[in-house]
């Protein structure tokens, strides 16, 4: 149907759709995080691989049906995340920015000791919940895990911007990210937005883990594909939930491309490449609201 | 200050040794690190060797994120560009006195590139810039094999200066010893100048720094230069005394790791960072200790050894930055008020 060099490029683009889909799932969770709370979250990463870990520990390790153990996964992950604003970010309000990042790098180093310490660094397969036989469509090869990412990623997206848009608890955030005194003044608790901040945060990356190692494979290191989420919300704007989608989007396409066409090794770094030619034209990305200081 | 002592000049105040008894303390630590260096044995003044690398690296860190305010999570690729340009030069026929500053030239010139966008990015995204410099050297390491040797690592060549080869633990201790003193001494007097004076106004509030008229242009460029000169100096004098490099020695974990010195040590402060520096490449030493306890019991703790060390160092980071942000030298700090009244302490 069609020739062969655009074969190959649709091809490329499908299955970075594919991977940019998860990685705008992770970085919603980044958006809303950062959104709510100012906190730069260095550990997504880590927190991404440690829900895909626990999933794998609730479906091989302990033999819970495929549904119940993700659920269970989402209320331990939802759970961790409290967890890790209670004892470590809610001391941090009001502290300088260098500190609250060192604090989530802190914890993204403890996290990756704690997930080799606890799974080892052997690569397992995460059990595949879709067939693996591929799906032929008019001269391109889809995967149904890839078909299941780019759906699933759909689904969550349109769950949040329901939430965001029509609950109170969803204005409520977006109140707080707007401004905290405005918001507490007119009774909206920011200590509860900040704790509902990190377990839609962990829930989230805890999707995105699985649905990334469900294409990929289970080890630590899946971790610095997580890292790759950076790009793609400094493309879309630190504040921006569209801007993570359209951003998680085009860095998997892009760098698909980049991989097919220059090679696996340029694959690697296409992406912060990016980031760094973005923050040097365009800061605040491409939907994200100017900082404007005054003194 | 102790009590009983006054300045009465400014020159007085802003002097290196506060007192004469410091300046003894300090002379007197000298002597006894020359002394120990001559009667320890290997493994010993390899630690103290170590320790000294990287307080060079740890002063460099600090000048930019403590003293200027500059968050970098990417100060690995500055060693890496040191170690490797060092190690290249020597490799075809350079001699070494020649090469080390030049590397740290090399490492300046890239700290002059990552450090642009500074001009134009704060806190956060120049977090990101220089988290992404740092990634983006490690694959530049591993891909360019002609010149790196790739994932392979490349041997470098022992330092030697005009015929005399510091290739063992003690000789090497006595080329890394004297720049080190001169680093500190160095960074020490930057500090009380106007520069530093500059970079302290410019982390506490650089729009007011601004305003006052320092130019933030020159100072956060200088900042940059001066911290990557550092660390390209630090970064060559390790691959020449390990005479192995390769991409995975200058991965993001070694950045974490200096800036977790400057932490622990304490942030702008040219004490901290060799607190800092001592205790971050002691404590692992020590831990090496650890799984020979649990041998028998936990097997699996041995096994999964790394893992805890990490925990252990994220912990650490955790710990200091919530709970005593001034770091060791807060503490020594602290313990020295208490004990300078002792018992009549309030």
């Amino acid at each position: 149907m069609f020739s062969d060099t655009l074969t190959n490029l649709f091809q490329l683009t499908l299955s970075g759709l594919a991977v940019g889909s998860i990685y705008a799932v992770v970085a919603l969770g980044f958006v809303i995080l950062y959104k709510a709370t100012d906190i730069f979250n260095f550990a997504q990463g880590e927190l991404m691989t440690l829900g895909a870990f626990i999933g794998y520990f609730f479906i091989v390790q302990l033999h819970i049906p495929i549904f119940w153990a993700f659920l269970l996964t989402f209320v331990t992950t939802a759970l961790i995340g409290l967890v890790i604003e209670e004892l470590f970010f809610r001391p941090m309000v009001g502290e300088p920015i260098f500190s609250v990042i060192m604090v989530t790098v802190g914890l993204s180093i403890f996290l990756k000791g704690f997930i080799g310490f606890s799974w080892g660094s052997m690569i397992k397969k995460f059990p595949s919940f879709v067939s693996e036989e591929p799906i032929h469509f008019s001269g391109l090869v889809v995967s149904p895990g890839h078909l299941v990412t780019i759906i699933a990623a759909g689904i969550l997206i349109l769950i949040f911007a329901i939430f965001f848009k029509f609950s109170s608890m969803g204005i409520g955030m977006r109140a707080v990210a707007n401004d905290q005194d405005a918001s507490m003044l007119v009774g909206i608790s920011v200590r509860k937005i900040f704790g509902l901040s990190w377990i839609i945060s962990g829930i989230v990356a805890a999707i995105g883990g699985i649905l990334l190692s469900n294409i990929t494979y289970l080890h630590p290191s899946l971790s610095s594909v997580g890292i790759k989420v950076f790009p793609a919300v400094v493309l879309g704007g630190l504040d921006s939930i569209a801007g993570a989608i359209v951003g998680g989007l085009i860095i998997g396409v892009v760098e698909n491309i980049a991989g097919g066409y220059l090679g696996g090794d340029v694959k690697e770094i296409t992406s912060f490449v990016i980031l760094i030619a973005i923050l040097m034209i365009k800061p605040y990305g491409l939907f994200g609201k100017e900082e404007i200081e005054r003194v | 200050m102790r009590s009983g002592d006054y300045n009465t000049t400014y020159k007085e105040e802003i002097s290196i040794f506060q007192t004469s008894f410091v300046k003894c303390c300090v002379g007197i630590f000298i002597v006894a690190l020359v002394g120990f260096v001559l009667v320890a044995d290997n493994y010993f003044v390899y630690i103290v060797n170590l320790c000294l690398i990287a307080t060079i690296g740890a002063l460099g860190l600090n000048i930019l994120t403590g003293l200027t305010g500059q968050i970098s999570i990417g100060h690995a690729a500055f060693l890496a560009i040191g170690a490797y340009a060092s190690a290249i030069l020597v490799k075809y026929g350079f001699p070494f006195f020649l090469a080390l500053p030049l590397s740290g030239l090399i490492a300046t010139v890239c700290g002059f590139v990552v450090g642009i966008p500074s001009l134009k990015l704060k806190g956060l995204y120049l977090a990101i810039t220089t988290f992404a410099f740092g990634f983006i050297v490690e694959h530049v390491a591993n891909m360019w094999v002609s010149l790196t040797n790739g994932a392979n690592g490349m041997m470098v060549l022992p330092a030697s200066i005009f015929g005399i080869c510091f290739d063992t633990d003690h000789t090497f201790f006595f080329l890394v010893f004297p720049i080190t003193v001169l680093a500190v001494i160095y960074a020490r007097n930057l500090v009380r100048s106007k520069l530093g004076r500059a970079w302290i106004a410019i982390r506490d509030r650089d729009l007011a720094a601004e305003t006052m008229g320092i130019d933030l242009c020159r100072y956060k460029l200088s900042a940059f230069a001066l911290s990557s000169f550092y660390a390209g100096i630090a970064g060559a004098l390790y691959a020449h005394y390990m005479q192995f490099i390769g991409p995975t020695h200058f991965e993001l974990y070694l950045s974490v790791q200096y800036l977790a010195m400057i932490i622990i040590g304490g942030l702008g402060s040219i004490l901290g960072s060799i607190f800092g520096a001592v205790f971050m490449t002691i404590l692992p030493e020590l831990l090496k200790y650890l799984p020979d306890l649990f041998r028998e019991s936990y097997p699996v703790i041995v096994q999964r050894f790394a893992d805890i060390n990490l925990m252990l160092y994220g912990t650490i980071i955790m710990f200091f930055v919530i709970i005593e942000p001034k770091g060791l030298y807060g503490i020594w700090n602290n313990t020295k008020v208490y004990w300078r009244m002792w018992p009549y302490t309030h």
